[in-house]
């Protein structure tokens, strides 16, 4: 039976960039109906593996086919353009300069000619109605002017919009890292009805939750090979940690209650125009849903302490920025001058940077954060996303600031990155720094001694010690939507 | 800053401009006064349209105002002496323009460097064509741009005209939005299988369609040439493109807005003799104007920020 046939199957595909090898004989074959959750920590292979499904790489050794509408199989790009396979990339890759409708002409070669912005609206219309119902984007506005939240939206309606060859197999890499819950919520049962209807869909995200609502199929990567691939009711959630070879440290979380009220000074050592308010050795979480004015209340107080004088020697409050393409990290620099940034002029002597004090400075910090590189002088680039991230962390802490404000830093980032992240939060939290995080998982939120819940850009519930649970959060975040419908 | 605001500053300084011009020097209120008035802006709102094709790539021609020269010599020589071989030549340098842009991108090289590199190769070829000032312009060309169409002044005609074109080309075509794209994230259009080498290509190759264009008519202004006619185009072009609104980065850019940027500049110019103004200052004081009009977008822009923060 046609349906039968595999969209693609990749038979012992390997992919070498020079000594690295990012695939190392992967093979796997996706059905129709099908919705593969694909999990492994950063720099296991997931977004190559990616790259090489959707026809973007040549494999440098094995082979990817892909089963053509009419019957036959083919292999290359071409191929996999015509077999309908799509990608939604982990990092978001619209045109800011360009319309909705625009960007949608990228990868929709068909749309040219008189009316071409018709169709174009009309489609990317119809697929954010289908995915997204209520998502009041226009076709005409400019992505420049959507906040991360609907440009991620666009992006995912782009894989399912109708086009010259209909989308078969989507692949979505971190596809919810910006949304929050409700609208994430709409993708999972739009990813739903997409296979139910015999589509394919590869799902990529560090939210196992989120894996284990959609993926009728869950494969694990682990340095480049396929180690685990089982029926979802196969896994559990902590199997499926230790399948990419993290194990969970729960003793951090015991140790919360019992450090907290040592470690909290008494006095309030900041306050903003909001209400926020933090304290010596305190770790205060930002949370609501996305977008609710969490990451400008932070970008405020950082600018209104960080101006002036005398800030880059002695700096009262440092930024880890979460959207590291746009406010972290420097992309022509190596990692060493990345990290370095910061502490400057504490580095330097007569206006001149002693090079051997920053280098040591960033080999302290690469053994103490685990930045996985063999040469600190490395491009950042050649990083993965949580190695990237890992820097901004470094950068940060490098600096003897006492305050420390986190724009969603975990975004796209592993389980196992973001395990040594909290520690190293809490270590430093320990240490007397105080610590302001804007999350959207809640999860993370959970982990810290206060919690300002924001709704529609003002504070709608403080929450500490016990009281912080997700159940209080969400009341939190919608009350008023829920009143008002 | 919006798309649709963006516009807004281009026409209200050249609106301004306009009104200080009519209110010092009354008579220039007419057809013929017009004329005179942006006569010359012309050639430097087709220079401009040039130089924002390349910005609209996220790149910079440092080499607009000695290829317009260029072009001016072999329009006054070989386009006026043996017209097939002055439009072979012109055609050629097209083809140059568009294998300078497919280089940079195939080499990753920073195209300031190469178009300066280049503005001395177009300079050399201007001075080997034309070593005195002098040659003759074509004269269909030369009847095209001394005619005088009723109620509307050629000079006016003409820039509407080529604000129209540069807008649907650009910014209603499809080929224009891929254009446009590769400024925005070169990186997802090379993603979907586009080929960046032809696309920069393609963008420079109409820079130099242009830039082409900017030299005819320019000679059919001046009826002759000279190998420096038209060096200070370079900085003229940059200043229109950033005037009309443009960014020097991810291909935002605005074509009716470059050639309104290119008239307000021709119109400075003469504004400040109007002033009498010595001609020492009259840079100077051109860049004065450009320096305020910025500060102005810059306001804009703030305050806009601080509205959607109030409202987001």
């Amino acid at each position: 039976m046609a349906t039968e046939t595999p969209l693609v199957a990749l038979s012992d595909a390997r992919m070498h960039f020079g000594a690295v090898r990012a695939l190392d004989g992967v093979s796997l074959t996706i059905r129709p109906g099908e919705c593969v959750g694909l999990i492994g920590h950063n720099g296991a292979g997931k977004s190559t593996a990616v790259n090489v499904i959707n026809g973007g790489l040549a494999p440098t050794a094995g082979t990817v086919t892909y089963a053509l509408p009419d019957g036959s199989t083919g292999t290359g790009p071409a191929a996999a353009r015509a077999a309908g396979i799509r990608s939604v990339f982990q990092e978001l890759s619209l045109c800011p300069n360009l319309t909705v409708e625009e960007n949608l002409r990228i990868p929709q070669r068909d749309l040219t000619g008189p009316g071409w912005r018709r169709r174009a609206a009309r489609r990317i219309s119809n697929a954010l109605d289908a995915v997204f119902p209520g998502h009041r984007i226009r076709p005409k506005t400019t992505v420049g002017d959507l906040s991360l939240a609907e440009r991620q939206m666009v992006e995912i309606a782009m894989g399912f919009a109708e086009g010259a060859a209909p989308a078969r197999l989507v692949i979505l890499d971190e596809p919810t890292s910006s949304l929050d819950a409700s609208i994430a919520h709409h993708l999972m049962d739009h990813v739903k009805a997409f296979c139910a209807r015999g589509g394919a869909v590869i799902f990529i995200s560090h939210m196992l939750g989120e894996v284990f609502e959609v993926a009728t199929r869950i494969d694990v990567m682990k340095d480049g090979k396929i180690t685990d691939s089982r029926p979802r009711d196969g896994f559990t959630q902590q199997g499926l940690i230790d399948a990419m070879g993290h194990v969970a440290s729960a003793p951090a979380e015991a140790r919360r209650a019992a450090s907290a009220a040592e470690r909290i000074g008494e006095d309030v050592l900041l306050r903003t125009e909001e209400g926020l308010t933090a304290r010596r050795g305190e770790i205060v979480g930002l949370s609501g849903l996305a977008g609710h004015g969490q990451a400008e209340a932070l970008a405020r107080f950082f600018l209104s302490r960080s101006a002036g004088m005398g800030h880059a020697r002695r700096p009262e409050v440092v930024f880890v920025a979460g959207d590291r393409a746009r406010d972290g990290i420097m992309p022509l620099w190596s990692i060493l001058r990345n990290v370095s940034l910061t502490t400057l002029s504490a580095l330097s002597r007569r206006g001149l940077v002693d090079r051997d004090a920053e280098a040591r400075v960033g080999e302290d910090w690469r053994k103490r954060i685990g930045i996985r590189t063999g040469n600190m002088s490395n491009n950042i680039l050649s990083l993965s996303g949580g190695n990237q991230q890992k820097v901004l962390f470094a950068r940060s802490l490098a600096s003897p600031a006492p305050i420390v404000v986190m724009d969603d830093p975990m975004r796209g980032v592993d389980v196992g990155t973001k395990r040594e992240a909290y520690d190293m939060i809490r270590a430093e939290a320990e240490k007397g720094r105080t610590f302001l995080w804007y999350s959207t998982e809640t999860e993370e939120v959970c982990r810290c001694d206060r919690v300002f819940v924001f709704r529609n850009g003002r504070i709608s519930a403080e929450l500490t010690g016990d009281e912080i649970s997700e159940q209080h959060i969400l009341a939190a975040s919608f009350e008023m939507q829920e009143a008002a419908e | 800053m919006s798309a649709r605001y963006r516009i807004l500053l281009p026409v209200v300084s050249l609106a301004v401009l306009l009104a200080a011009v009519f209110y010092m020097q009354p008579r220039a209120m007419s057809y013929f006064g017009l004329n005179l008035l942006f006569n010359l802006a012309v050639p430097i709102a087709l220079a401009t349209v040039a130089q924002m094709m390349i910005i609209m790539v996220n790149d910079i021609d440092l080499s607009v105002g000695t290829f317009v020269s260029f072009v001016a010599c072999v329009t006054a020589t070989f386009l006026h002496d043996t017209p097939l071989l002055g439009g072979l030549i012109l055609l050629a340098a097209i083809a140059g323009y568009a294998a300078i842009g497919a280089l940079i991108e195939a080499r990753q090289l920073p195209a300031i460097v190469v178009t300066l590199g280049m503005s001395f190769v177009w300079g050399g070829l201007a001075v080997l064509i034309l070593p005195s000032p002098g040659g003759a312009a074509p004269d269909w060309i030369r009847t095209l741009m001394t005619a005088k169409p009723p109620l509307v002044p050629m000079a006016i005609v003409a820039s509407v005209l080529l604000a129209v074109v540069a807008h649907v080309l650009i910014m209603r075509t499809s080929t224009g939005a891929i254009l446009r794209a590769v400024g925005g994230n070169a990186r997802a259009v090379g993603r979907s299988g586009w080929s960046l080498v032809q696309l920069r290509a393609g963008a420079y190759a109409l820079a130099g369609l242009f830039g082409v264009l900017s030299g005819v008519t320019l000679v059919g202004l001046t009826t002759s040439a000279d190998a420096n006619i038209a060096l200070r185009y370079t900085l003229l072009s940059i200043a229109g493109v950033i005037l009309g609104g443009g960014e020097f980065t991810g291909g935002r850019i605005s074509p009716v807005g470059a050639v309104i940027g290119a008239l307000t500049l021709a119109l400075a110019g003469s504004f400040l003799s109007f002033m009498r103004l010595s001609p020492d200052w009259q840079i100077g004081a051109q860049g004065a104007i450009l320096i305020l009009v910025l500060a102005v977008r810059l306001l804009f822009a703030r305050s806009g920020r601080r509205k959607e923060a109030q409202h987001g």
